[in-house]
Parts: C-alpha cells; sequence; structure tokens
C-alpha cells in the first residue's frame, strides 16, 4: 500500500471517528480513489483467496456459520462487518485490519454481499467460491422485479473462478446457473419439500435431476440430520436448517479432501445466531430475542419457528429504503400461528396492526414510537420471554434502546 | 357492550347469503401482497353479512362461470406467458361477466391483461382479454414508489406501485383514480387505473383492499345488488385502524 493512500485513509478514519457517524466507508472510499487495485491486490494474495456469500435471506448467519466452520478447520479467515457489505466497506475493514496488526495473514475472506452489491465486488475481484442461499421476491422497490435480482447473481457465478455451491431446490436456480460452470449444490430431502413450500404450484426447476453435496434430511426440533450426518443447532427454524447445508457444502468445496464431517458438523452445533437475527439478548435477566424480517418467504420460515406459546411478541415495522419501502408483503404472510400481540411499533405500526386485525389476531398496543413501546413490551412481568419481530432500521434502534438496559455487543 | 353485541349478531352470515369470490391464477398471478386483497375481500363481506366462497382458477382449469367477485393480481414476465393460453381461452367469458356486471378487481399484471395487449421490451404482443381498451408497453425504467390518486366516488386510494409497464389508454376510456402523487398508468397522463361497468383495473398494491375500504365496500355492494337485488351496509363496521393505517401512509414520501 502507498504511503499517500496509507496517511489518507488513516485521516479519513480519524474525521469518521471523530464524526462520531460510525460509518465505516469513508476510509474504504479515499482508498478506491487513490489505489484503485488495492483491495483485488489484497484479497488476490490469499491462499485460498475470497468466497462470497449471497441470496436474498440468512446471508449473515450463514456467513458466521461458513466463518466458524473455516476457522475450526484451522483456517485464518477475515470477514466483514455485517452491514458493511459496498466494496469500499470491505476495503475499509481490510484498511482496518492491516492498522490493527501490521499486516494481512489469512487464508481465506469469507464475505458477506448483497445481491446488488455482489455484482460491483466481482467487478474488482473475482471470487473464487460462491455461496448462492435462494433467491426471494425481496427489496422489490430496489432491484424492480426477482428476475433482475436473479441476473446480478448469474453475473456473480459467472465470475467465480472454482465452485459456485447453489441451492438445489431454488425454483430461480435456471435463471442463476451459467451454463459451462462447474457448480455443487446443497439442498432437501423430498419429504420436507411440505415445510419448504407448503403452497408452492410453481412448476419446479426444470433441471436434470441433481444430487447435492449436502442435503438435509430429517428435523426434529433443533436436531438436524444431513446426508453427512447429523448434529444439534442453535439456530432455530428449518430456514436455518436448511442454510447450514449450504455453509456446510461451501465449507466442502473450499476444504476438498480435508473436509472432517464429524468435526464440522460439531463446529456447526456451536454457531450462535448473528447479530439481530434470532440473537437473545438477556434483559433483568429474562431473554428478549430479536428477528429481523424483510420479506414474505423470511418472515414465513421466522413464524414457523416459533413453538413457544408463553412468548410474549412484539412486532416493529418501518419503511425506510434499509427496511424496503414497500411493505406490502406483510399482506403474504399468514400470521395465525402468533396467538396475540403484546405491542405493534415502527412507522408502519397501523398497517401491522391492520394486518393482524384481518388474522383475527390480539393486539394489546399500537405505539409508533419504537422506545416508548419497547419500554412498554419488557416491563411486562407476565412473561417470562420475549421475542421481536422487526424490520432492519427498527432493529438497530432496539437493540441500541436496549443496550441502555442490558449489555448488548457492540453494534458494528 | 350487549347492544354492540347484538348488532354485530343482526350482520352474522345468515339466511344463506353468500358471495363467491374467483381468484385467477393465484400461484401465478400472485405478488406485493395481492394476498390481502381476498383477505379484506373476505373480512369486509362477513362484517355486511356475506359468507364468502373462494374459487380458484388455475391455467387449463374449467372456468367456473358461477362467480360474483373476481380478483387477479401481479406477476413476472415468465408468469404471464404462462397464463396467457388460458386467459385467450376464458376471455370471453369474463368478457360476458363483466358485460352483464359481474364485479372484478385486477392489479398491476392482470390488470394489463385486461386490456387489449402488453407489448413487451423485446417487440412481442401479447394480447389481452379487451374489457380494458387500453394498451400497455413494458418499458425499461420502473415507476416505483408510494402513490395517491382521487376517485370521485371512492375517495382517496392509497397504495404502492412498482411497474415497468406503461397503460395508455384509447378514447373513451374511463380511469380508476387522478393521481396526486406518484406516477399512475403511464408517468404522463395523471390517471391511475381504469374502470369498464363494474370492471376495476389498478396498479395499487399494498394491498388495495385493505387500505381503501371504500372500494371493498363497492365490491361488495355491486355483487350483493347483482345477486340479491339488494345490499343493507353495516354501517357500524369500526374504520379507525383503518383510517390511522391511511394516515401513516399519507405521510410516507414517494
Amino acid at each position: 500500500m502507498k504511503n499517500i493512500t496509507k496517511i489518507a485513509a488513516r485521516s479519513a478514519k480519524l474525521l469518521t471517528k471523530a464524526k462520531g457517524s460510525g460509518g465505516s466507508a469513508l476510509p474504504g472510499l479515499v482508498i478506491e480513489k487513490l489505489e484503485p487495485d488495492f483491495l483485488s491486490r489484497t484479497l488476490a494474495n490469499l491462499p485460498h483467496g475470497v468466497a462470497v456469500v449471497s441470496g436474498t435471506n440468512g446471508k449473515t448467519t450463514s456467513t458466521k456459520t461458513v466463518v466458524e466452520l473455516l476457522t475450526t478447520a484451522g483456517l485464518r479467515v477475515f470477514t466483514n462487518p455485517t452491514g458493511s457489505n459496498f466494496t469500499r466497506g470491505i476495503a475499509s475493514a481490510v484498511f482496518c485490519e492491516i492498522e490493527k496488526s501490521g499486516s494481512f495473514h489469512f487464508d481465506i475472506a469469507v464475505l458477506e454481499l448483497d445481491e446488488a452489491h455482489a455484482v460491483h465486488f466481482v467487478n474488482k475481484v473475482a471470487p473464487r467460491y460462491f455461496l448462492l442461499l435462494n433467491v426471494l421476491p425481496d427489496q422489490l422497490d430496489r432491484f424492480g422485479d426477482v428476475n433482475t435480482t436473479a441476473g446480478f447473481l448469474k453475473t456473480v457465478a459467472k465470475e467465480t473462478t472454482n465452485g459456485v455451491v447453489l441451492n438445489a431446490n431454488d425454483s430461480l436456480l435456471n435463471k442463476v446457473r451459467s451454463g459451462d460452470k462447474v457448480v455443487h449444490f446443497f439442498g432437501y430431502d423430498s419429504n420436507l419439500t411440505k415445510l419448504f413450500s407448503p403452497d408452492n404450484e410453481r412448476p419446479s426447476s426444470d433441471n436434470k435431476p441433481i444430487n447435492p453435496d449436502v442435503v438435509l434430511k430429517k428435523i426434529s426440533g433443533k436436531k438436524v440430520v444431513f446426508n453427512i450426518g447429523e448434529t444439534t443447532l442453535q439456530l432455530s427454524g428449518a430456514h436455518n436448517a436448511l442454510n447450514s447445508a449450504g455453509a456446510l457444502a461451501l465449507v466442502k468445496v473450499i476444504l476438498g479432501r480435508e473436509f472432517n464431517a464429524k468435526k464440522m458438523l460439531r463446529a456447526l452445533s456451536n454457531v450462535k445466531p448473528a447479530f439481530g437475527r434470532g440473537e437473545v439478548i438477556s434483559v433483568n435477566g429474562k431473554p428478549v430475542e430479536l428477528v429481523l424480517v424483510k420479506n414474505s418467504a423470511g418472515c414465513r420460515m421466522s413464524l414457523a419457528a416459533q413453538n413457544n406459546e408463553q412468548t410474549a411478541t412484539m412486532i416493529a415495522i418501518n419503511d425506510t429504503p434499509s427496511d424496503g419501502r414497500d411493505i406490502s408483503w406483510l399482506w403474504d404472510v399468514d400470521f395465525t400461528a402468533l396467538k396475540n400481540v403484546a405491542c405493534v411499533s415502527g412507522v408502519r405500526a397501523y398497517d401491522m396492526a391492520l394486518r393482524l386485525q384481518h388474522d383475527n389476531i390480539a393486539v394489546g398496543s399500537i405505539d409508533t414510537n419504537l422506545r416508548r413501546s419497547l419500554s412498554r413490551f419488557i416491563s411486562d412481568n407476565s412473561s417470562s420471554n420475549f421475542q421481536i419481530y422487526c424490520t432492519y432500521s427498527a432493529m438497530l434502534k432496539l437493540r441500541k434502546y436496549l443496550g441502555l438496559v442490558a449489555q448488548v455487543e457492540k453494534a458494528l | 357492550m350487549t347492544k354492540q353485541v347484538k348488532t354485530l349478531d343482526k350482520k352474522q352470515p345468515s339466511r344463506n347469503k353468500s358471495l363467491t369470490v374467483m381468484v385467477l391464477y393465484p400461484a401465478r398471478m400472485s405478488a406485493y401482497g395481492d394476498q390481502g386483497n381476498l383477505l379484506a375481500l373476505k373480512h369486509r363481506a362477513k362484517l355486511h353479512g356475506y359468507d364468502t366462497k373462494v374459487v380458484l382458477h388455475k391455467p387449463g382449469a374449467k372456468f367456473d362461470e358461477k362467480v360474483d367477485i373476481i380478483l387477479g393480481g401481479g406477476g413476472q414476465e415468465s408468469d404471464r406467458s404462462a397464463v396467457l393460453d388460458d386467459l385467450s381461452k376464458i376471455g370471453p367469458k369474463l368478457k360476458k361477466l363483466a358485460d352483464s356486471g359481474t364485479p372484478m378487481l385486477v392489479i398491476c399484471g392482470m390488470y394489463q391483461l385486461f386490456g387489449n395487449y402488453f407489448l413487451t421490451q423485446s417487440g412481442d404482443k401479447l394480447t389481452g382479454v379487451g374489457i380494458f381498451d387500453t394498451y400497455t408497453e413494458d418499458n425499461p425504467k420502473r415507476l416505483i414508489g408510494n402513490i395517491i390518486t382521487k376517485s370521485d366516488k371512492l375517495g382517496l386510494l392509497i397504495g404502492y406501485e412498482n411497474h415497468s409497464g406503461l397503460t395508455y389508454f384509447n378514447q373513451g376510456q374511463a380511469a380508476l383514480a387522478r393521481v396526486k402523487k406518484g406516477a399512475g398508468n403511464n408517468g404522463r397522463d395523471r390517471t391511475e387505473g381504469a374502470r369498464t361497468s363494474n370492471v376495476f383495473g389498478s396498479y395499487l398494491h399494498g394491498s388495495i383492499l385493505p387500505m381503501n375500504p371504500r372500494l371493498t365496500d363497492e365490491l361488495i355492494r355491486l355483487a350483493a345488488v347483482k345477486k340479491y337485488g339488494e345490499f343493507s351496509p353495516n354501517d357500524r363496521i369500526d374504520d379507525s385502524l383503518t383510517e390511522k393505517a391511511r394516515r401513516a401512509a399519507q405521510k410516507r414520501s414517494r
């Protein structure tokens, strides 16, 4: 790295710190301008290169899983902090790492990238591996329609040099697949079809039969059975079990003959939920679970995963660009699994309450003010545990407010 | 309290008054909250004293003409082509029902296919049902965002639009509403949606019916009058929650 770049990036870092904005992209922006090949050069030197994790739902948790599995296998893994998946955010993170330890000694970088950012990234750095979890309608206010999203991901698959890992059960698979690539798969056994797509009348993709490397065969509670062995997850929900199959498949491709199924399944059982994705925060000794919901498919899976009737529920819906401006998807989700909802909050609290009314679900309080609603919610003494379904910007705020009353891991 | 329960009781489904709602191509043409329209219709019909029976029409299935209300939603381009064959078969039947006054609500993709044709970006002309004297041209730039329109009969219609097709009218075609905020049919002439006899077409999801109960009530009224010769609305429905949701939506930027 040139000295001039280093100095400029350092100043940018200090500036962001001084402003207290917490934005980590500025140093990266400076680096991009002064030394455009910095990121590609640094990452290209890694012995195992770069693995990109993308898809509509489950990116953060799956990235965390892959990182932990590879670390257990003995690799030194670099990853990007949640939320900074712009190319320049990654450049910032790489720079900060070099500043911290004086060098960039890693075996592999595992990066979470959203669909649009992934395209920008692969234009600069060709990943060696690519795990695509799923392609579902989401952020349509940003991408227009789901075929656009699939188009982005196809570009990423095309640029990947060594191994592409795809979801064998994804109905948009054919739109992502690039003909000349060797592709690996993960998926679920046909006995689980009802669980994953209860009303899927779409003709399943007209592929030739696929033999996935890792198959999810059975789920009972948190116990899951794969074709390569069984384990118990700390992550809840069928969607996390399937994404774990994806993480295992990617790790298998990366490690090749070094892949030790027993060891990896044990490591998988230690993976805890990621920041705000089913993360449990203890408040006054009672667990409060934050569940990020942002589209109908993800919300449906999260609702299906909850099975404790003693749990008090809050739902917070915002509609900023980071949440998705369009909240119509609330109407495509069946909420009847919830018997009642104690608090409804967020900018679109009344839309949410109206939605629940149509499912005949009793609502305790409706308050667009997140902080007030949260303190009312957690001061309810009759419940022993709490769960909050929230959109992205609501999650960040709620987590901050929870931090005022409880010990919470610092937001990145 | 007891009084209120009694009033409600009077409006509970009784004397077998029932409306049959058909959903066109539920698997293919259902996007962005189209489910909400069916939910709202059922919910509201019940409050007015009608049971609802739902019929799902799938491509290739026999078309059941004994319906009181028809709903259709949005879809991707591949979905559109998948229903086209069936739509050309049932088109004349839909037209006959429309002529006889059957209320229908079609959103986005199905709204476009209820017009004369849909011109894809690659130049393919997909023939529509022709209930609306409109045509739609697909456009590389999508019209996306919160939208508010005003209809003389139904007041403010509030929702969210997301479409790449630009819909234009031939002379004499009536719009559903005028755009107050947002793009509407084509982003140019300030029209939104279309209305021909009792058939309503619109780009609004959000979903349109739960957020706009006057439109829901209108569909139910038209269906009830056609089937039973009369409609006596339940004028004691508490719409305070809907009003608050509408006010919150109106304050959101485009």
